[in-house]
């Protein structure tokens, strides 16, 4: 077994597993409060709006709209750090098919990695800091999970070729 | 019974039964998986027929009422129709969980099976593993779909109930289950390096090198893993263009409608005209949700469509039919799969028809995982009853069916 089959099928297992741990976190501690704290807020909104009081309908809104964009972030980090993880493991079983030389497909092991992680990481960084940083982090390891599964299905064809 | 055969019935000696015996970890992997996925994608279907639509338009009606209630200065009726929403979306939310998390389980279950070979535990402990992820994969969804029904009945909690409780608990069984397998795995590849190196040297090679799931090249093997491979980069495309254009330019306008459902009736001079204003927003609000809920599915789909046909390429040894009729089903899971995620972004174009033809779409991939789970049962059905002997001799039943067979 080569290192780089050896990396994708434990790191996306590693990653399905911190996705999961992420999850099991989230569904405890996290998010039953979210949720009750958007319809909450929403609800107070219109409430506040129907009492006349249009600075304090605003106010929910704004907090309303925090919170869901947070509570979207976190759901997507446990979903795509589970799904990519089970990505690397499907394609850590196959890698040897791809037709590129060891070290190449080492590189690209290592590529779909680090964007497995980085990408998902990007995202819930998201959730504490709305700066760029955080969507530079997102971009930079979607791009290069794109790329990577672009070489890989390159590899793919050529090795059939 | 002479100690060859003695061997073969306790799973060790045939390489096929060997790695796919009766209640083996594999074949409870295998079979378990591929039900969670069927079950899961039919709950999904159903679901998506009977239950959105009503549901998105409950929503809608809820949100309309609750702005007219604005309009008319009626805090308490403005309450009693976001109790209407919440109840709706935490419906419509527990379904949706509940049919991601059993289709996942499913791929993380196959995913597991066919690392199997490498994962240094005994079959004994393998097994127990498996059972645990199976066990844990149907309490979560189970769990789940229970919230909206339970709600917080007898909870010693504040905001958990007890379907919760259960479904985190299935949640945990699934988490120590997969770091059962990752330390196998580990403990494997830490063991490894002498096996190779007795393959250099002459010695029998390792049972891995011999797994028949991961040397399969038949046709099928190969266009679902081309397939498969196609359709997760065209789901990774298009998640990175709706992230780009789409996702914040939503989330913006998101709140901005809700505010002019609000401030267009107390900042506009006629109350009529305000209320109109207001319920143009509740429709634009409408589209926005339709839009985005589309968009996220076409995308979620069509990676986990090209997930499941990877991870059947795998399985296609253990699939016991006629050759043609393994093709025609490889062939209807990669349509479903594009058909799907296609027809459900042009639903807002195209409605309902759109919508039955996305609704098929998930059907024939349902048929296709069907047909291939009725082959693998044929497969272990054919293993179990044939005699030691014609194992030991290696007539077991091999990738393809006799003629005249079932399709």
């Amino acid at each position: 077994m080569t290192g780089a089959r050896k990396m994708l099928i434990l790191g996306g297992l590693a990653l399905a597993i911190l996705g999961m741990s992420y999850g099991l976190y989230f569904a405890l501690f996290v998010e039953h409060q979210t949720l009750d704290g958007i319809g909450g807020a929403l609800a107070t909104s219109f409430i506040r709006a129907a009492e006349r009081n249009l600075p304090e309908s605003q106010a929910a809104l704004d907090r309303y709209g925090e919170i869901k964009y947070v509570y979207t972030r976190q759901i997507d980090v446990h979903g795509h750090w589970i799904g990519l993880g089970m990505l690397l493991i499907v394609l850590g079983a196959v890698f040897e098919r791809v037709g590129f030389a060891d070290r190449i497909k080492f590189v690209l092991a290592l590529a779909l990695l680090i964007g497995a992680v980085t990408f998902p990481l990007g995202v819930f960084l998201q959730t504490l800091d709305h700066g760029s940083l955080p969507r530079a982090v997102a971009i930079f390891g979607s791009g290069l999970l794109i790329a990577g599964l672009s070489a890989v299905a390159f590899g793919f064809a050529r090795r059939t070729s | 019974m002479d100690t060859a055969q003695a061997t073969f019935l306790a799973g060790e000696a045939h390489p096929v039964k060997g790695g796919f015996a009766a209640y083996s970890a594999r074949r409870i992997l295998v079979v378990g998986g591929i039900t969670l996925i069927i079950v899961g994608m039919l709950f999904g279907d159903i679901f998506a027929v009977f239950i959105l639509h009503p549901n998105a338009n409950g929503i809608g009606q809820a949100l309309l009422a609750a702005t007219r209630a604005v309009a008319a200065g009626d805090s308490t009726a403005v309450g009693r129709n976001f109790q209407m929403i919440g109840n709706a979306l935490e419906n419509r939310g527990t379904k949706v969980d509940a049919h991601l998390h059993m289709v996942d389980f499913g791929y993380l279950a196959l995913l597991l099976a066919i690392v199997m070979p490498y994962v240094a535990w005994s079959e004994r402990a393998k097994k127990r593993l498996a059972v645990l992820l199976i066990i844990g994969a149907v309490v979560l969804p189970v769990g789940v779909l229970a919230i909206h029904y339970v709600g917080l009945a007898s909870s010693p909690l504040e905001s958990i109930g007890w379907a919760s409780i259960i479904a985190d608990a299935g949640g945990l069984l699934v988490i120590l289950s997969c770091v059962g397998f990752l330390a196998g795995l580990w403990r494997g590849w830490n063991r490894a390096a002498p096996v190779a190196t007795g393959q250099d040297s002459g010695a029998p090679a390792s049972p891995v090198a011999h797994d028949a799931l991961l040397a399969d090249r038949s046709w099928c093997c190969r266009v679902l893993l081309a397939g498969g491979t196609l359709l997760i980069l065209a789901g990774f495309a298009h998640g990175a263009w709706y992230a780009a254009r789409d996702l914040y330019k939503q989330e913006e306008l998101d709140v901005n409608l809700l505010s002019r459902m609000t401030t267009s009736i107390l900042e506009n001079a006629s109350p009529q005209a305000g209320l109109q204003t207001a319920e143009l927003a509740v429709g634009d609000y409408g589209n926005l949700q339709a839009d985005h809920a589309v968009k996220i599915a076409a995308h979620s789909h069509i990676i986990e469509f090209g997930l499941v046909a990877m991870l059947v390429a795998f399985f296609q040894p253990y699939v016991f039919l006629q050759e043609r009729w393994k093709r025609r089903w490889v062939v209807a899971l990669l349509m479903g799969g594009v058909m799907l995620p296609v027809f459900v972004l042009l639903e807002l174009r195209w409605g309902l028809l759109a919508a039955a033809i996305a609704d098929f779409g998930g059907f024939l991939v349902v048929v296709a995982l069907a047909a291939m789970l009725t082959g693998v049962l044929r497969y272990t059905g054919r293993l179990d009853g044939a005699p030691p002997s014609s194992l030991l001799q290696g007539t077991a039943p091999q990738e393809s069916a006799p003629k005249g067979s079932a399709r």
